[in-house]
């Protein structure tokens, strides 16, 4: 096996092209170091993208924030102005394990990884996210919500990887939020996580809503019909009432040893409910 | 597989070693430099048993290549204390009985010291969040608990 | 942190014993520098890795290691035929087939073969080589199906002359305790209570992995470093398996990072032991944490139904339990202890508990903590809870009413004489946890634990240094503190200070044979012998003072640290410190010591109330732990934050067991949960303090008053917390764990 360190995105790009045999790329390294551990991974190669200054940064862009694929979840939750504009995003990251997890756990790895119970993607698809994909033929933008095909199965191409994840601007008078449910307090994978934002009028009005479930089907999933139900109301009990039957609706889970068909189901609709309230009062309303 | 040569510092001396591309960090550390203070309680980062910082950041250095530490300073439990004195969370963990059999201690001082070097006055509730991802299946955490919110007070009127 | 001192401990002014002194080991834990299992190497070592089966229970057709042999790299591939046959159903039969399988592979994890490699990725490559032709068998996990005509059988005709005819197969044991007539008692009552319950299987949970290192040379000396409770036990088992003389055999015990029952048996040591013969090679081998989850012993599943019968004045007039728990693949689950212990702590007329022994396709269970009390507490004390609460009775003061005192006969068969189990429930009643408010979705929640103690053999030896300090060697694994409690009682006894007493764990070449560090007996048992080795090295002291005074031993006493002169015909003499006395010990007869050889009688069992507070989320059946409080009877606490520690450390275990914690077996027979992922022990952000009270009646048998205390804390918390779950949620909950699915859809269908 090889460990290959690339310094700029160029040689990252050039190196996984070249390489003749399966190369994975290392960002935090919480989950494929477990993989190569429990041999459910045995790459020729690893590139390490870490060393890349360019996806260790987070910048300001269009109004949003451009999050390089290296940057660790502890990271982000010390960026004052990332935590201002997108709280939800950075509190579903912050989730990802342990504290020592987030010294190393990056978003676009947690969005590689592909999991359906991922924390950080219902935050990013609420929000809108959209990833840069970098590969042999330059690079890519894709919406969030379109990168997951499966269980462990991604949209990228091979010799393809996600170089970063931006965040659009926020407009005025929104705000979001994700909850999710683990049987502990800390250090378990999502049962069912639920990521709300919204956008309100001057009267209090939604206007726009973004909602995501996670864990209650073979991907995250965008619920339009969940947003549906809390546009053009005031967020008021009937409105969350619809949306968490919405939401219930929309989930197709499996039971497994985390959780049954039915907890997940009526715990999606209890999740996106609470969410709602959360993001509600982080957009003033 | 062609190994790697790594130049680091861990506890502050300069060290070099080689290692397989796929070898951990904690592998390096117990079995190439004989720093066997770093627990391997699990292997997938749920126990916090091998924690150690790398450039300040608390981290499982079993999701951590040895090709990784390249350039980077370490810290172990074995740089805790400054030579015989202990570090006031070392004492304290003593003085609380804050450890049974002592395999979680390594890595639940290495969090802690990373804990209060990053909040001198956590609470309770703060504490136990972040040392969530350390398992202890001895005390039932409150000795520990404790042990780390009393030192936290002695170094505070200590700076 | 109250600490309540009665009666006899008043006699012994204790000027040690009680204090809390920093433990002996405590800089090597803090720094780093202890040496755990794993920590320990010896040049030109190999690795070992276990091959393990992907199936629940098949027939070994066929193992080929030929192509693994034929690797660069391996120097020894070992399967079951390298080992000498063992009586086949004998106790060390199943302890040989379960860390190497035979004929069959009777569960996911068992082991199959085992190779030793020059390094880790050699040994990996070499087990892939190894092909195993399996003949897959049906399967069987849950315990009330195993019995269930038509299951799958795993041993035909093994099961002992206890078990009636036409039982099924995969019961190999039945126990009876009790006394009086249940039929009788159970008419007296106004209402009689039948419920079934069941608990899910639970690992021990130790963060430490099984490891060791085995060398061994052609002569038949052997050496074996290696974590465990016990490595007189270690060196026993490890010799029978192999053939080995016990005195060619030398095993030192590492320091161990926890073990709860888990560590009283072998896994690796007689694997490793065979590939060090074969290569000629020290051979080291390590755990993963899948392989401790999927292959060594979690505790036992139960299935109990309970009848029980009251007035309604809270009167227990009949009490009877069918208790029915598997313990893997193997015979010998706990339900001997859980029968006897189900009913342990009450005053009963009429009272019979009935146990099945039975096995399943899961690995081969060892004990855990109070091994079987804590799923039969949860029966019965949820019971007793439900009667007392549908009478509008206070659940503690239906306890008392019933509680077992001193006279009383248990329902195991023995008379009590002083035990504490009023006094923990007294005061439970009048402390302030009992009579705070609660808030909406919340519920209080108490139970009753009784767990026995013991002594088995124990060997001390005592020797006094010529500078006057003392080291005390023990042959028990020091599991969380007692060196510090040996020093102390040493101390104690010598009249010298707590520094001055330095107390080691010896190998099994140092002393004679030594049992396990089990049945909460260390503090208990190693203390006596502790405290008789210290008695006898006064008495030889005060024999050298007498010689050097002149005047017979009997005219001198020791005091203070000192001899003295006693008596009328002593004459005045200035006392000779332990100092001086080991000073001049060469030219008054020879070195020092005390030593002593003892299966003790005079264990004292201990009893605990606990009360617990949880709030229900109503809307997805998350359970959050308010407040725990732990009351228990420690004769008396030689250091009582280690005894705390007991305590808090055995109420979250039960937290655990509880509320997440459970073996989870797929259709196929796979464990799912092999990780600590998923397998979800308590973390820090989910719990409370844990407060705790210790009371202290003392142990008759002991000198200083000590009963055993590490396990007691444990049987209570299971029923405490379904208690108190069953309130919060408006609905009785009998199935553990008391995961959110379960207890939301408990509401759901309430």
């Amino acid at each position: 096996m090889r460990y290959l360190a690339p310094t700029t995105l160029e040689d990252a790009v050039h190196m996984l092209a070249e390489d003749p045999g399966d190369c994975r790329v290392l960002a935090g390294g919480t989950d494929l170091l477990v993989r190569l551990r429990s041999g459910h991974a045995e790459p020729d190669s690893i590139l390490d993208i870490k060393r890349i200054n360019a996806l260790r940064e987070i910048t300001g862009e269009e109004g949003g924030w451009r999050i390089g694929a290296a940057v660790s979840g502890a990271e982000m939750r010390e960026h004052e102005g990332l935590c201002a504009d997108w709280p939800g995003v950075v509190e579903a990251a912050s989730l990802i394990g342990s504290t020592q997890i987030q010294g190393r756990c990056t978003i676009a790895g947690n969005l590689c990884n592909a999991s359906p119970a991922a924390d950080s993607v219902p935050a990013m698809v609420a929000a809108g996210a959209v990833a840069r994909i970098a590969g042999p033929n330059g690079t890519r933008d894709v919406a969030v919500e379109d990168v997951p095909q499966g269980p462990g199965k991604t949209c990228l191409e091979k010799d393809e990887f996600v170089a970063s994840i931006f965040l659009p601007a926020r407009p005025e008078k929104s705000g979001d939020a994700y909850l999710r449910f683990i049987p502990r307090t800390e250090m378990d994978i999502a049962v069912v996580g639920c990521a709300v934002s919204l956008t309100l009028s001057d009267d209090g009005t939604c206007t726009a809503a973004r909602v995501s479930l996670g864990a209650v089907a073979p991907t995250v999933i965008l619920v339009p019909e969940a947003a549906a139900a809390l546009e053009g109301t005031k967020v008021d009990d009937g409105a969350l009432e619809a949306l968490a039957n919405a939401c219930t609706k929309a989930a197709n889970p499996i039971a497994d040893k985390r959780g049954t068909v039915e907890f997940r189901t009526h715990v999606a609709g209890v999740l996106a409910r609470r969410a709602a309230n959360i993001a509600l009062t982080r957009a003033g309303g | 597989m062609s190994k790697i040569h790594v130049t680091t510092k861990i506890n502050g001396d300069p060290v070099e070693y080689l290692c397989e591309p796929d070898e951990t960090l904690l592998d390096v550390l117990r079995d190439k430099l004989g720093m066997t203070g770093s627990k391997e309680g699990c292997g997938t980062g749920d126990c916090g048993a091998c924690s150690v910082t790398v450039n300040g950041r608390l981290v499982c250095s079993c999701l951590v290549l040895g090709a990784e530490a390249e350039g980077t300073e370490i810290g172990t439990i074995e740089g805790m204390a400054q030579g015989e004195a202990l570090h006031p969370l070392q004492q304290k963990f003593i003085e609380h009985a804050a450890l049974q059999c002592g395999i979680c201690t390594p890595g639940i001082l290495v969090a802690a010291k990373s804990l209060l070097e990053n909040n001198p006055d956590p609470t309770e509730e703060e504490t136990r969040y972040w040392l969530a991802g350390n398992l202890c299946r001895c005390t039932g955490y409150d000795k520990i608990i404790r042990a780390v919110l009393d030192a936290a007070a002695d170094m505070r009127e200590a700076s | 942190m109250a600490l309540d001192s009665k009666t006899s401990n008043e006699a012994i002014q204790f000027k040690v014993v009680g204090t809390r002194p920093l433990r002996p080991d405590g800089i090597d834990k803090v720094t780093g520098r202890a040496r755990f299992g794993a920590d320990i190497s010896a040049p030109g070592m190999l690795t070992g890795l276990v091959l393990r089966s992907p199936h629940a229970h098949a027939k070994i057709k066929s193992i080929d290691v030929s192509a693994a042999e034929a690797m660069e790299g391996v120097h020894a591939v070992v399967t079951r035929r390298d080992f000498p046959s063992l009586e086949p159903g004998s106790g060390t039969g199943d302890v040989l087939d379960n860390c190497m399988a035979g004929e069959k592979v009777l569960y996911d994890g068992h082991a199959v073969a085992a190779v030793a490699a020059s390094s880790t990725h050699i040994a990996r490559k070499a087990l892939r080589a190894i092909k195993v032709e399996y003949e897959r068998l049906d399967h069987v996990t849950d315990v009330d199906e195993a019995i269930k005509p038509g299951a799958p059988v795993l041993h035909p005709g093994r099961a002992n002359e206890s078990v009636p005819e036409g039982s099924s197969p995969n019961i190999m044991a039945r126990y009876e305790f009790g006394h009086g007539d249940i039929e009788a008692g159970l008419a007296q009552a106004d209402r009689v209570l039948e419920r079934s319950y069941k608990t899910e299987a639970t690992h021990q949970g130790y963060i430490e992995p099984h490891a060791c290192l085995a060398q061994m040379g052609p002569d038949g000396q052997a050496d074996l470093w290696c974590c465990t409770q016990g490595h007189y036990m270690v060196r026993n088992t490890c010799a029978e398996i192999l053939g080995l003389a016990q005195g060619q055999l030398r095993v030192t015990a590492s320091e161990i990072g926890g073990g709860f029952g888990g560590k009283t048996t072998v896994f690796l040591e007689p694997v490793a032991l065979m590939l060090a013969k074969k290569s000629a090679r020290p051979v080291k081998m390590v755990m993963s944490r899948s392989e401790v989850l999927r292959a060594t012993g979690p505790t036992a599943s139960s299935s109990v139904d309970v009848r029980i019968g009251m007035t309604k004045e809270g009167i227990i007039t009949g009490a009877f339990a069918e208790l029915r728990y598997q313990g893997g693949a193997y015979p010998g689950s706990p339900v001997d202890m859980g029968s006897m212990s189900a009913f342990a702590p009450y005053d009963l007329e009429h009272v019979k508990t009935v146990g099945w022994d039975i096995v399943t396709n899961r690995p081969k269970q060892a004990a855990y903590r109070a091994p079987g009390a804590p799923m039969a507490a949860f029966a019965v004390e949820s019971a007793i809870d439900e009667l007392a609460k549908g009478f509008g009775l206070d659940p503690l003061e239906v306890r008392l009413k019933n509680a077992a005192r001193e006279g009383t006969r248990a329902s195991y068969g023995p008379t009590y004489p002083a035990i504490g189990l009023e006094a923990t429930l007294r005061k439970a009643k009048d402390h302030p946890h009992w009579s705070a408010p609660l808030g909406p979705n919340q519920g209080r929640g108490v139970a009753c634990g009784f767990w026995f103690n013991f002594g088995g053999d124990t060997c001390v030896s005592l020797n006094v240094t010529p500078d006057g300090t003392v080291t005390v060697s023990e042959g028990n694994p020091d599991i969380g503190g007692s060196r510090a409690s040996m020093s102390m009682m040493a101390a104690e006894e010598l009249g010298i200070p707590y520094e001055k007493v330095r107390t080691i764990v010896a190998d099994t070449g140092s002393l004679g044979q030594n049992e396990v560090t089990d049945g909460s007996r260390v503090t208990f048992a190693v203390g006596l012998a502790t405290i008789k080795a210290a008695r006898a090295a006064k008495a030889e002291m005060c024999k050298r003072a007498a010689m050097v005074w002149g005047i017979d031993a009997e005219a001198v006493e020791w005091k203070d640290g000192a001899a003295h002169p006693a008596g009328p015909n002593a004459g005045t003499h200035p006392p000779m410190t332990l100092a001086e006395i080991a000073a001049i010990a060469s030219n008054t007869g020879g070195p020092i010591a005390g030593h002593c050889e003892a299966n003790p009688e005079g264990a004292g069992v201990s009893f605990a109330t606990h009360m617990v507070d949880t709030e229900v989320d109503p809307e997805t059946g998350a359970v959050k732990i308010l407040r725990y409080t732990v009351f228990q009877d420690a004769g008396k606490a030689v250091h009582p934050a280690y005894v705390e520690g007991q305590f808090q450390g055995g109420a979250t275990q039960g937290i655990g067991w509880a509320l997440n914690e459970e073996y989870i077996y797929g259709e196929d027979g796979i464990l799912q949960n092999a990780g600590f992922l998923d397998y979800r022990i308590p973390v820090a952000s989910d719990l409370p303090m844990i407060d705790t009270v210790i009371l202290e009646i003392p142990n008759p048998g002991h000198p200083y008053g000590v009963r055993g205390v590490g396990e007691t804390s444990i049987v209570p918390p299971l029923a405490a917390i379904a208690n108190a779950v069953s309130e919060a949620a408006g609905v009785r909950m009998t199935d553990l764990p008391m995961s959110p699915p379960k207890v939301l859809k408990s509401i759901q269908n309430s």
